[in-house]
């Protein structure tokens, strides 16, 4: 293993953190809701009367974050590496293996790990596991 | 006020997304690339996420009902079964292929170009299946 100090960032790192965990706090306090982004997105293709508005209201502010980031700072430039067709497949393995799996990065990553739920531990080291493999083949295999 | 609330948490919660730099997917492929040159960038995201909501989870946790009196819905199952893993070992690949996750993915898509866009699109796409999958079982 070796460090990629160029890219480490730690301050930005810990302080956007904590700011995933405010918002996280915010959702839990004010609307009883945990900030899992999957099982937000993923109830409106189920909708139910009176249980549209404040998911809508969530996926908004995620996507109005970046103008109002843009107010003080310009946006960091992206790099994407996959191809679309890549992009497609992973698309249609992140939209149906974390409904399957019930949840993702935050849901299971953030709010499951954070109150201790054992489910959440092991579907974060199964999902992190099989990143890194994934990156190992994509990267050092046929890369 | 409660689609008010949702929505500066998913403003805030985006806004974390972009100062930590997780919505580049080249830092999230980093911090994946165990083997070569790692990022330890997203560790840190977690650690700072989870310190806050470690301790205001456990503190809400004692309220019954939300500030708005909504129930606190947490989630109550325990049972780790072959959904729970093979979900997340999917989600795990489609998340090392491309370098987003559903967060990341929606607060890039109107200010991404199309790559973000494709994604999002497929991942919807891909809930969409799961509600037929689950329809059909």
């Amino acid at each position: 293993m070796n460090i990629d100090w160029t890219s480490f960032m730690i301050w930005t790192s810990l302080i956007g953190g904590l700011l995933i965990g405010l918002a996280a706090t915010l959702l839990l306090y004010f609307n009883g809701r945990i900030a899992g982004v999957s099982g937000i997105v993923g109830g409106l293709l189920r909708p139910t009367k009176g249980d549209i508005g404040w998911r809508a209201a969530f996926i908004s502010g995620l996507m109005i974050s970046s103008f109002v980031y843009m107010i003080a700072n310009p946006l960091p430039v992206p790099t994407v590496d996959a191809d679309i067709t890549t992009l497609i497949i992973a698309g249609l393995m992140v939209g149906f293996g974390t409904r399957y799996g019930s949840g993702c990065t935050s849901g299971h990553g953030i709010c499951g790990l954070s109150r201790g739920s054992l489910r959440s531990f092991v579907a974060t080291v199964s999902f992190i596991g099989a990143g890194v493999l994934t990156v190992y083949f994509v990267k050092h295999l046929i890369g | 006020m409660q689609i008010m609330t949702a929505f500066i948490a998913g403003l805030i919660f985006g806004l974390g997304l972009i100062l930590s730099g997780m919505t580049n997917p080249a830092k999230i492929t980093g911090f994946l690339d165990v083997f070569g040159n790692w990022d330890p960038s997203l560790a840190l995201v977690m650690i700072g996420a989870l310190i806050v909501a470690a301790t205001s989870f456990q503190l809400i946790k004692k309220n019954k009902r939300s500030f708005f009196g909504q129930p606190i819905n947490l989630p109550a199952g325990t049972h780790i079964d072959h959904k729970l893993v093979i979900g997340s070992l999917i989600f795990g690949v489609g998340w090392g292929l491309a370098g987003y996750c559903p967060g990341p993915s929606l607060t890039s898509v109107l200010q991404g170009g199309y790559k973000p866009l494709v994604f999002v699109v497929s991942m919807i796409a891909g809930m969409g299946v799961f509600e037929i999958f689950r329809q059909l079982k």
